[in-house]
């Protein structure tokens, strides 16, 4: 970081009203009791959940919602991931544990013969998602996640591959992908415009 | 998804009509026995109501519990406000709009674990609960509900009962006394918790106790100038006498005394001592179970006390214009002032809790600059100009108080504006960070 780039941003010079509070604070008691009784407005935004849910009145963007993980399929139905550990290396929970093995199919190289999300550790911070370079590890939109034990909350590759079917129809699977890696799915290839204007 | 039977019972306890038979089915067996019962002990109790020394310790009790009741439908009230102001709709699972919400919490605080950490000091830990509920309850002892009554039962030379149980001449002295002990339950917890942050939050709140102190009692001393008597009774009496309340005399003082009251409530913007984001819950992080729950009751019984004792100063107590005087000591007229009282106090409570969910936290530096450096000097200056107006005989003149007060107020605005801006944040000629250096 430069100094330059530091940016010192002074505060507001306060008038003596706003320095005497009182002003204030009736103006936002104004605010609030506005809030308090604008009973018409509150009955259109509250959505009471167990009986409604936001995905249900449109109020949910399902497309970046990071709930519980799924493991893609490619287009032949196979794991989609080639277990390079990128995910687990990003993933700052250290929720992750991947066993990779030689893949049996020509087009890579490994794949995970062992691929496990420990959902309680999870912070849902959807960085796996972005280090995967093939996109097999996506965030989806479900939340209502319980378990009776620790260890029935340990998803394994079998459980994420199904959420994956149970979830593709309401987030079909990023299409292309970042990279095109074999056959993984990717059929283009999709690079984001370098930002000129950042400065590292 | 729900578990049908849950849900079934869920939707059972939100009818109200099963909260009102469950009301009724509880209490008629017990009002059936009292009336079946009444041949028995009616004159008994009868002497007892209409006897000077057990009547106003009866009424005590009566408030005691009530206000106990009263604290955890604060709680209650606390987070549908909080729910309002922020557009939700608050606690409304457990019955009707949630109602059953306090016996819920109160079941859960008594059913949760009671864990005392191993590195605690066992006696201050188990002490400082009870050191901050007791200040907070025994405060009510002088406050005057609902003045005089004479039940009619009762002969008519016999004088009548009063509804105050305990009638000081140190008045509302005792109040601030009892009041402030209040702080030593929050650092001794802090101290005893044997925990960093805890210990922070006793500190701060031995500061801000000290600070805030002052400023009140200054505001204090305004009224007694004023009123000429320390006893709450009498200083209702006068108002209502009058018909004018002394906040329409002295509104800079109510003022002092109302930001005090906040600050001495331990409550936002003032509530430093618990201040979740910085002292993980301050001074009560090591409590858990009813030890917790008796922090809560005692800070939303603080805040009933201090409602109760500036209703009492400056707004009138149970004095409303049109309605039954002190003269008129009939139960019915007894029953209409403890209604107005009780009104006011739960209006008082009311701004207590918009106040909370309007307003952020002060920061430390700020809270010690109002109090030193803004309400300390208004005090004294009304102070002063207080004892000027008492000194000629216009003391409780209404115009001539009012005079001051506005006075004061544009001196303090000229003040405020004319002084320096405080030096806080970073300042620009300071010389620039280089936070790579470094390499």
């Amino acid at each position: 970081m430069r100094d330059e780039d530091v940016l010192i941003v002074q505060e507001p010079e306060l008038t003596a009203a706003e320095r005497l509070y009182l002003p204030q604070i009736f103006d936002g008691l104004r605010t609030t009791l506005r809030h308090v009784f604008s009973l018409k407005r509150r009955a259109q935004i509250v959505c009471e959940y167990p009986e409604v849910k936001r995905e249900e009145i449109g109020a949910m963007r399902t497309s970046n919602y990071r709930g519980v993980h799924r493991l893609n399929k490619d287009p032949d139905g196979r794991v989609a991931c080639v277990a390079c550990f990128m995910c687990s290396t990003a993933c700052p929970a250290h929720c992750i544990h991947i066993e990779a093995g030689e893949s049996p199919w020509p087009d890579r190289e490994k794949y995970p013969v062992r691929f496990d999300i420990d959902e309680l550790r999870c912070i849902y911070c959807g960085m796996c998602e972005e280090a995967c370079p093939v996109d097999a590890i996506e965030l989806t939109p479900h939340y209502e996640l319980v378990g009776r034990t620790r260890q029935e909350m340990i998803f394994d590759k079998a459980k994420l591959l199904q959420i994956y079917e149970e979830t593709k129809a309401i987030k079909p699977r990023r299409n292309p992908p970042i990279t095109d890696y074999g056959l993984t799915g990717g059929q283009g290839r999709e690079v984001a415009e370098p930002n000129n204007e950042r400065k590292i | 998804m729900i578990d049908p039977t849950v849900a079934r019972i869920e939707r059972l306890l939100r009818n109200p009509l099963v909260l009102i038979a469950a009301v009724a089915v509880l209490t008629a067996p017990a009002v059936l026995l009292a009336w079946l019962l009444w041949p028995w002990y009616g004159a008994f109790v009868q002497g007892l109501l209409a006897d000077p020394f057990w009547f106003p310790l009866l009424f005590m009790l009566f408030v005691l519990v009530m206000i106990l009741n009263a604290t955890a439908l604060c709680i209650l009230a606390e987070r549908k406000i909080a729910g309002f102001t922020q557009d939700r709709r608050g606690p409304n699972r457990v019955g009707f709009w949630g109602l059953l919400q306090p016996l819920a919490d109160g079941l859960k605080f008594l059913f949760k674990e009671d864990i005392i950490p191993a590195n605690v000091d066992r006696g201050l830990f188990l002490l400082a609960p009870c050191l901050a509920l007791v200040p907070a309850l025994i405060g009510f002892a002088i406050i005057p509900w609902a003045g005089e009554v004479r039940w009619p039962w009762m002969p008519a030379d016999a004088p009548p009962v009063s509804t105050q149980a305990a009638s000081l001449d140190v008045g509302f002295l005792y109040l601030l006394a009892v009041g402030s002990l209040g702080v030593y339950g929050i650092v001794l917890a802090g101290y005893a918790s044997n925990n960093k942050y805890s210990f922070y939050g006793g500190m701060r709140a031995t500061a801000q106790m000290i600070s805030y102190e002052l400023p009140m009692g200054l505001a204090l001393l305004c009224l007694l100038m004023t009123a000429g008597s320390l006893r709450p009774e009498e200083i209702v009496a006068q108002q209502a006498g009058s018909g004018v309340w002394y906040v329409f005399l002295h509104p800079l003082a109510f003022l002092l005394l109302l930001t005090s009251a906040f600050a001495e409530t331990n409550r936002a913007p003032f509530d430093l001592a618990e201040a979740e984001q910085e002292l993980v819950g301050g001074f009560h992080t090591e409590y858990s179970s009813m030890k917790f729950a008796m922090f809560f009751l005692a800070e939303y019984a603080h805040m009933i006390t201090g409602s109760a004792l500036m209703v009492a100063l400056f707004f009138g107590g149970w004095h409303f214009w049109g309605l039954p005087g002190a003269a008129d000591t009939s139960w019915v007229a007894m029953l209409l002032r403890l209604t107005v009282y009780v009104t006011k106090v739960v209006v008082f409570i009311g701004l207590f809790m918009m106040i909370r969910w309007t307003i952020p936290r002060f920061r430390f530096d700020q809270l010690m600059r109002i109090a030193w450096l803004g309400m300390l000097p208004a005090g004294v200056v009304l102070l002063a100009g207080t004892a000027v107006l008492a000194a000629c005989g216009l003391a409780r003149n209404v115009w001539a108080c009012l005079t001051l007060n506005v006075a004061v107020l544009a001196g303090m605005l000229l003040y405020v504006g004319r002084s320096r801006r405080p030096v806080t944040g970073r300042q620009p000629d300071l010389p620039p960070v280089s936070v790579g250096a470094v390499s």
